[in-house]
């Protein structure tokens, strides 16, 4: 006998499936993909750029800090310009790989532990009007990186961009909607972003670094220095200011060796745009759907799947590569490696298609492109910034945006301000009481005051979150276990997540909770049912 | 041995921690061990409904849920009344059904034709033919609740050890004397089992027999959309309801059976469910049709054959009470957990006649009865997603 109400024999289905899916069409995604499709595999590669406009404005995928101009509006200019500045992607159309641009992958699926039914490994993938499920036999993620964000009052204003967010804008879109940044983080990638600013027509206000010195190369320092750029060293920031809802400037102030602000130090830096760049995490939402072991490398950003030299993860059909793997200064410096990566990843899964014998991926990898070291671990230099911007800034600024979390609030442990909520019992709790439980746990923390809960899930939200979290339990970001991602890891409206069509099986047998006739009968009258229309299961309850 | 208490309860999920905080709050010296952080399964997965007057502990849930908030200490979230809404004339003759059950209990409901459910809940669509609502019946916030009996438990003097996993329970004269853990050994006068799926197997480390069936089961999220008057609002085949944040949270759809879990915290994994579960929930409120899903979840439950909890203080030994809900346990916490507190210190439950939920009512169940309700897990897979080329 079936249990009709179960998902047995009615899981859901593919509407496709291709032997490998890549997906970000990055350095990393397009050389994987090119790879893969010379050595005769059928190759998608999918990449959610250009992002619809609201997407955007949420800053989702990046934080683009509601600076795209209005040509981001228009899908079709979009969609030509984002061929247009990534001529890559021809290389890969040319070697026969399907491409499909403005496409989110929004959701990764495979059985596990707990989920036997899935006929297959699965993605699923979203346009701005509709969702569809792709079943793969080989996946590489090559996802890229996020910016870390750290607050300051004022940041909720349009202008706070991440690093990763203005060159999207600059370079994929064309349409940074800013006149003159203020760059905040002097390591290579603040260096990177200013001078990519520069080239196309940003105005540098200036670039702000934490520490005494410069973080980043002294030769772009200087190439930056000579064009008038003005650095401000041992200094933090310490609130955002303007009209309502813009930023219209910054004010600065500088720290002593101890990383205190210096009374009368401020300097107010007019600009309409901030942006971090204090480093990147990898994106690694899909790798943790996907169940691929993740570790904690400082060196290499934070969580970063386990590979072997052939980019593989802990799961033998998923690869990963580029800044998804691991981002660090010496990514940024030499994009080629990202690119090496991505033609490793693309050899090994044509190998384990059985589309290359080993021999010749060995011979097509070629020499592996030496990586420049990566710097030293970036955890405490951004506890380094975020300790001068608290106390800068204060304890009253929102570290989630999305919930109207304070750092206050967070650390407090208290209920959000909706609820109004007043106890002693209350007042009485905080990080410091939870950790008298157990280790401190940022899903725990999560649920309590809702940091991270927000539409743009925890985006803007989740490192600062980490490293709050980890001052107040005085440990480390490495030892607070790994938030979870859930799917949908892009937010899509209800309208085009579901399925255009489903099974009868589903929609006859659908039921809100079990079908168990009994479960909800009253129990004066034992035995009668309440169920949903018809029921299947039986009760077996003695032996006939 | 580590310690002990007087009361150790095996599990910190909704069940054992209301049991905990009766008994903490009755005086009694009450530890709770759970293997990892309170309330991280089911109980602080669920839709948060609060309406079973069908139950034998429904009279108690409904009396008690209003004073939650104020007995706790901190806040649940506890938001009473409930509307039903019907797209079909069959759901329309379910929804009544639910109402009539609470109206032979003494509660109040009235039927709301297309024009007051449109005035209550602007975002139903003219699918809809009509609905009730229960002046009884409620929602709360499972997350919020389940710390707070856990932070009240301790403000009564109650300890929890998380990240505790039990192995065993050590038995002598007929009684279990300690409990055996991860974390070394605690001696108990009485110990209460109210483990989800994995009370099975500490019923059988005891050498009874009780058939559960664990599966996973999964909901979704919605971004916050404006605050509708009353959050409990359900039907389509969704439960659910809106949050005081404003977010739709709806599960529901065809669950997925699986094997006993063993004593590790499993991965909560969704699958492509998640997109029925978005067209039942736009299909119910097509005016939110557009609205954003944020996140998606999936919990496990276990299930007796009759789907009715188990709530027993067993003959033998006679120190242990075991407790499954049969994954119909968060709104019913604060009275079951008042139940098994009476349990443990009267061995009678003095609101509620537990006959009904007797294990001996599965005396004759054969031990395929899994196989036999197709209640059962497809086998696991070698590989997690694929094999090695």
């Amino acid at each position: 006998m079936s249990d009709h109400r179960s998902i047995a024999g009615k899981a859901p289905r593919p509407d496709q499936h291709i032997p490998l899916v890549v997906v970000g069409a990055g350095a990393a995604g397009v050389a994987a993909a090119v790879e893969a499709a010379r050595a005769g595999v059928e190759v998608l590669l999918v990449d959610e750029h250009p992002v619809d406009n609201d997407m955007m404005a949420m800053d989702v995928p990046l934080c683009f800090g509601q600076r795209m101009d209005a040509t981001v509006r228009n899908r079709a200019a979009m969609l030509e310009r984002v061929v247009e500045t990534n001529p890559a992607l021809a290389t890969a159309h040319d070697a026969g790989v399907d491409v499909q641009l403005g496409t989110y992958v929004w959701g990764a699926f495979v059985n596990s532990a707990t989920v036997q039914e899935l006929p297959a490994p699965m993605l699923g993938l979203a346009d701005d009007r509709r969702s569809w499920l792709v079943s793969f036999d080989r996946l590489v993620v090559a996802a890229g990186a996020r910016d870390v964000l750290l607050g300051f009052p004022g940041w909720e204003r349009a202008g706070t961009l991440g690093a990763n967010g203005a060159a999207a804008l600059l370079m994929r879109y064309r349409a940074l909607a800013a006149r003159r940044l203020l760059v905040i983080g002097s390591g290579v990638l603040g260096l990177h972003t200013a001078a990519l600013a520069l080239e196309h027509g940003v105005e540098i206000a200036g670039v702000v670094e934490v520490e005494a010195h410069l973080r980043g190369e002294a030769s772009e320092a200087k190439r930056l220095a000579e064009r008038g750029v003005p650095f401000f060293t041992a200094h933090t920031i310490r609130e955002a200011r303007g009209r309502t809802g813009e930023i219209e400037s910054i004010v600065l102030v500088g720290v002593d060796e101890a990383g205190t602000p210096v009374r009368g130090s401020e300097r107010e830096i007019a600009c309409d745009a901030v942006c971090m760049a204090v480093g990147l995490v990898p994106s690694v939402e899909l790798l943790h759907l996907v169940g691929a072991r993740l570790v904690f490398v400082a060196a290499l950003g934070g969580w970063v799947p386990e590979v072997d030299a052939w980019n593989r993860t802990s799961v033998a059909s998923v690869f990963a590569a580029g800044d998804c793997a691991g981002a660090h200064d010496g990514m940024l410096r030499a994009p080629d490696v990202a690119r090496e990566q991505g033609r490793v990843a693309g050899l090994a899964a044509a190998v384990s298609l059985g589309a290359l014998d080993r021999g010749q991926a060995e011979a097509r990898r070629g020499v592996r492109a030496p990586l420049s070291p990566a710097s030293s671990e970036m955890q405490s230099y951004w506890q380094a910034w975020l300790r001068t911007q608290i106390e800068a800034g204060g304890w009253e600024v929102n570290v989630c945006q999305c919930e109207e979390v304070t750092r206050r609030k967070l650390i407090e442990t208290k209920p959000p301000r909706y609820l109004k909520w007043e106890s002693p019992q209350m007042s009485a709790r905080d990080v410091g009481t939870l950790l008298r439980d157990g280790p401190i746990n940022q899903d725990q923390i999560k649920r309590l005051t809702r940091a991270g809960m927000g539409p743009c899930q925890s985006r803007r939200c989740r490192e600062q979150v980490g490293l709050l979290l980890a001052q107040a339990a005085g440990t480390t970001l490495d030892r607070i276990p790994l938030p979870t991602f859930r799917p949908p890891i892009r937010p899509l409206p209800l309208n085009v997540l579901w399925p255009a069509d489903e099974p009868a099986a589903m929609r006859e047998d659908w039921v809100s909770w079990f079908g168990i006739p009994t479960q909800f009968s009253p129990h004066w009258t034992a035995g009668m049912a309440v169920d949903e229309p018809t029921a299947h299961a039986r009760l077996i309850l003695s032996e006939e | 041995m580590t310690s002990g208490a007087a009361v150790v309860i095996v599990g910190g999920g909704v069940t054992g921690l209301s049991a905990g905080w009766w008994l903490a709050r009755a005086g009694v010296d009450v530890l709770v061990l759970d293997k990892s952080i309170v309330g991280w399964e089911a109980s602080g997965r669920n839709g948060g409904g609060a309406t079973h007057v069908g139950s034998p502990f429904g009279l108690e849930e409904q009396r008690l849920w209003p004073q939650m908030d104020e007995l706790l200490g901190y806040p649940t979230e506890y938001q009473p009344h409930r509307i039903g809404i019907a797209l079909s004339e069959p759901q329309l003759a379910l929804a009544r059904r639910w109402a009539e059950i609470g109206e032979s209990r003494g509660f109040r409901w009235e039927p709301l034709d297309r024009r007051q459910l449109k005035e209550l809940v602007p975002i139903v669509g003219d699918e809809a033919i009509g609905g009730t609502y229960l002046h009884f019946g409620g929602h709360a916030n499972p997350q919020r609740t389940v710390q707070a009996y856990a932070w009240a438990l301790a403000d009564h003097g109650g300890r929890i050890l998380q990240h505790t996993t039990v192995t065993g329970l050590v038995r002598r004269g007929g009684r279990v004397t300690a409990v055996e853990t991860t974390r070394g050994t605690f001696g108990a006068d009485v110990v209460v089992v109210a483990a989800g799926p994995q009370t099975g197997l500490f019923a059988e480390m005891l050498g009874v027999a009780l058939p559960l069936a664990p599966a996973r089961v999964e909901m979704i999220a919605t971004e916050p959309i404006p605050l509708m008057g009353v959050g409990g609002v359900a039907g389509n085949g969704l439960y659910g309801r809106q949050t005081l944040r404003g977010n739709l949270v709806y599960g529901g759809g065809p669950h997925e059976w699986i094997n006993v879990p063993d004593m590790t915290t499993p991965e909560h994994a969704n699958t492509p469910l998640v997109r029925n579960l978005a067209r039942r929930l736009a299909e119910l409120f097509p005016g939110a049709a557009h609205v954003r899903v944020i996140r998606a979840w999936s919990g496990l439950v276990e299930n007796t054959p009759d789907g009715l909890p188990v709530v027993e203080r067993l003959s033998n030994p006679d120190n242990v009470v075991i407790a499954t809900m049969s994954s119909v346990g968060f709104g019913l916490s604060p009275a079951v957990g008042r139940a098994i507190s009476e349990l443990v210190q009267h061995g009678r439950c003095s609101f509620a006649d537990l006959g009904a939920l007797a294990l001996s009512r599965f005396a004759g169940t054969p031990p395929d009865w899994r196989e036999r309700a197709g209640w059962v897990a497809r086998p696991a897979e070698v590989a997690a997603a694929g094999g090695d080329g």
